[in-house]
């Protein structure tokens, strides 16, 4: 088996390019001290110097405001100096190959790349290409690629769930919606299933779902479900999934209305699941399509202390890998 | 020139000879094997002590690149990689630019290909005009151009009702028709297995009914046309099933698989290596299981390279950005041993998929050491290993998975039409 690129040979995390192979540990190591990084944004000035100096880059080669506005903030709390390129609207579009563009910004005395990118794997490419030019000091975080990982996203929702629940390995946790496109699932899937979660349910219609859908995490206990009532039964956490708009009328899903009435949380769905369970959502939010407003608006939902925290975890990731030392 | 092989094993499937004996060779022909050839004074003589002989490897598939990639790979470039694999002869699918599908460009490739040292190339004719499955190619004038057979590489015609005709056209002359099976609505976007390694990466699925959707179009209109089909690259065990089932039923079919399929599957991806991503993709262990017990059994007739080469740009790019292929020529070989030894096939069998099976795929009386042929062979030490490696590869795609990888069998004599074409301890 090829070594996992993103640690190094004493097993520490060197990049975050995916939630896969990440140990308990190392994953209750990041959670840990994402703790007192939340503390920080309640301070009057919330700023800590531990990447003072350190030069991040914010290289989304696919646009998203959101997510690089809160590595942005994560990296400016640190003291770092932020850089962000927009790459799908210059280098890339003058035909600059990703490598080119890489080794270009490379040169520029980078300290850590957060990378956004459409194809599966980009990171891991970025990362094998910088280790074998004897740059691996430079480190790349995944900010997302393709359907393949949104390796903070996930640490945030696990940040979520062990914030409101303490313990995962007496937890039914329901991942709804579209599972097939999903980066987050996966992202997600990996998490809970190395933490420790007993009953991990996928839930969606068959065409939102891989083919091989309980075969994806190798060891994990997922199930399968094709119904939200019998998925959300019982469960403590509920996390839902974004539809992209470019999925609800096609071949995928007839429309909208009709996802609505199969796989949108309602409060009578919510109901179901256990009186305390939490609902979760990565944003941004589709109101009457996988959610209806009374939930997301609800007592039950903890989607904007979801927001806060990622803020926290991405700190918590980033002060790890490039402030030296403190595994 | 009068050149006397000595001292080797002689495998020859198409006769099914194993035994030491020396090969006899005179004005570029076979003119015999065995002890001793009566009034036969060598002017050279070959060591062949500890390796075997046998016929030059004939490669189903393998891109020289010419016309219009040059920059992927050179005519001389590949036949180098041709000579230092064994291979002798190979058949060249038509996805140049500009696509052959023009007598011309047939006429200027088996030109530039005639030189000593080089291996046979056969062209094989677009189907359609420039693979667009549209309008028919001149297939007679191609033909005669030199065209051995007629495809549309890893392009699939959409139109099943053109399909239907180029096949009628096609059996009219008696052409044969070499196709790969996959319905491109199924494939669409798909870059990998459709299983449970995509799922986990998130890279976009093709699934096993892309291939067996197709295969049936392509059974039903071979029976339904007459015409000779060859399926290229199959890659899964339920495709490997619907092959079978039309042979029991008398249907004439035969199929290749690429050494890559042969050895590996979609957990070879590991962490998104490009040099995985292949067409057709690899798919799970079982089917790549599936897939070597039916070349052992002959369900499979042929192995062959898949030769690829593919330039280092086209490689370093996320794995669904990356182009596909892998450079084989130099490892069909070795990887045919590999083969061998893994699964306990007798090594006349495992070399008859290279030799004897593709020549009479390619209906000509090559591939065996039959006196007053072309004297083609190989001459090979099955004990020697190497470390497969960038700086080794004569062919200019440096682009395969088995990269680190150590093998053995390492070619030391290559003869084409009696000329010595590569001899692995000096310089030509």
């Amino acid at each position: 088996m090829t070594p996992n690129p993103q640690l190094n040979a004493h097993g520490e995390l060197i990049h975050l390019l995916s939630l896969e192979g990440l140990s308990r540990e190392i994953l209750h190591g990041i959670l840990d001290r994402a703790e007192p990084f939340t503390a920080v944004a309640e301070r009057e000035v919330k700023k800590v110097p531990l990447l003072r100096g350190k030069s991040v880059f914010n290289l989304f080669f696919e646009n998203s405001t959101r997510t690089r506005t809160t590595f942005e903030i994560a990296a400016k709390r640190l003291s770092a100096d932020v850089i962000n390129l927009n790459i799908n609207t210059s280098s890339a579009a003058k035909g600059e190959s990703l490598l080119d563009t890489v080794d270009n910004l490379a040169a520029m005395q980078a300290d850590m790349f957060v990378v956004r990118h459409a194809s599966s794997g980009a990171p891991y490419l970025i990362a094998r290409h910088l280790a074998a030019t004897g740059r691996e000091h430079i480190h790349v975080v995944n900010a997302g690629d393709g359907r393949h990982a949104h390796p903070t996203q996930g640490l945030l929702d696990m940040y979520t769930i062990r914030h409101y629940k303490k313990d995962f390995t007496h937890l039914t946790v329901a991942v709804v919606g579209d599972i097939l496109h999903s980066r987050v699932a996966r992202s997600q899937l990996h998490a809970l299933a190395t933490l420790g979660v007993p009953e991990i349910r996928l839930v969606g219609p068959k065409t939102l779902l891989p083919t091989a859908a309980a075969q994806m995490i190798p060891g994990a206990p997922l199930r399968v479900c094709h119904d939200l009532a019998e998925g959300v039964r019982g469960a403590d956490v509920i996390m839902m999934l974004r539809l992209q708009n470019e999925r609800m009328n096609g071949a995928l899903l007839p429309s909208p209305q009709e996802y609505f009435k199969s796989w949108g949380l309602t409060p009578e769905k919510l109901a179901l699941a256990k009186p305390d369970a939490i609902v979760m959502h990565p944003g941004p939010m589709n109101r009457g399509v996988e959610i209806d407003s009374a939930v997301a608006d609800g007592r039950q939902a903890v989607i904007l202390p979801q927001v806060t925290f990622g803020i926290a975890v991405r700190m918590a990731v980033m002060s790890m890998l490039a402030g030296g030392g403190t595994q | 020139m009068k050149i006397e092989i000595r001292n080797g094993r002689v495998i020859d499937p198409a006769s099914q000879l194993d035994r030491p004996a020396n090969v006899f060779v005179a004005d570029g022909r076979i003119v015999g094997v065995g002890e001793t050839a009566a009034g036969f004074r060598a002017e050279a003589v070959l060591d062949a002590t500890g390796c075997i002989v046998c016929p030059g490897l004939i490669d189903l598939s393998a891109r020289l690149r010419e016309p219009g990639f040059e920059y992927k790979a050179t005519l001389e470039s590949e036949m180098a990689a041709a000579a230092a694999g064994g291979v002798t002869r190979l058949v060249c699918p038509p996805d140049t630019d500009p696509p052959l599908d023009e007598p011309g460009l047939v006429e200027m490739l088996k030109h530039r290909a005639r030189q000593p040292g080089f291996a046979h190339v056969h062209p094989m004719g677009a189907l359609t005009v420039g693979l667009a499955g549209q309008r028919l190619t001149e297939m007679a004038e191609l033909a005669e151009a030199g065209c051995i057979a007629f495809g549309q590489a890893n392009v699939s015609i959409v139109d099943t009702q053109v399909l239907l005709r180029a096949m009628q056209y096609a059996a009219t002359f008696g052409y044969s028709v070499w196709l790969q099976a996959l319905d491109p609505h199924l494939a669409k976007n798909g870059v990998a297995h459709d299983g449970a390694v995509s799922a986990r990466l998130g890279l976009a699925g093709i699934p096993v009914v892309a291939e067996t959707v197709a295969l049936a179009t392509l059974l039903q209109l071979a029976r339904e046309t007459g015409a000779r089909l060859h399926v290229r690259r199959i890659s899964s065990a339920a495709g490997l099933d619907l092959i079978r089932a039309a042979r029991a039923d008398g249907l004439p079919v035969s199929c290749d698989i690429s050494i890559n399929h042969l050895h590996l599957c979609d957990e070879d991806i590991g962490f998104f290596d490009a040099h995985t991503r292949l067409d057709p993709p690899l798919r799970s262990a079982a089917d790549r299981d599936a897939l070597a017990a039916g070349l052992a059994d002959g369900s499979i007739d042929v192995l062959c390279s898949d030769h690829t080469p593919v330039d280092d740009d086209a490689k370093q790019m996320p794995f669904a950005e990356a182009e596909a292929g892998a450079t084989g020529l130099e490892l069909l070989l070795p990887l045919t041993l590999k083969w061998a030894a893994d699964a306990g096939v007798p090594l006349a069998t495992a070399l008859a998929r290279i030799t004897s099976e593709p020549a009479r795929i390619l209906g000509l009386e090559r591939g065996c050491f039959k006196p007053g042929v072309p004297a083609d062979l190989c001459v090979f030490d099955p004990a020697a290993t190497f470390t497969v490696s960038r700086e080794r590869l004569k062919s200019q795609g440096k682009n395969t998975p088995f990269l680190g990888r150590e093998l053995a069998g390492e070619v030391r004599y290559t003869l084409i039409d009696g000329h010595l074409a590569y001899a692995a301890d000096r310089l030509l």
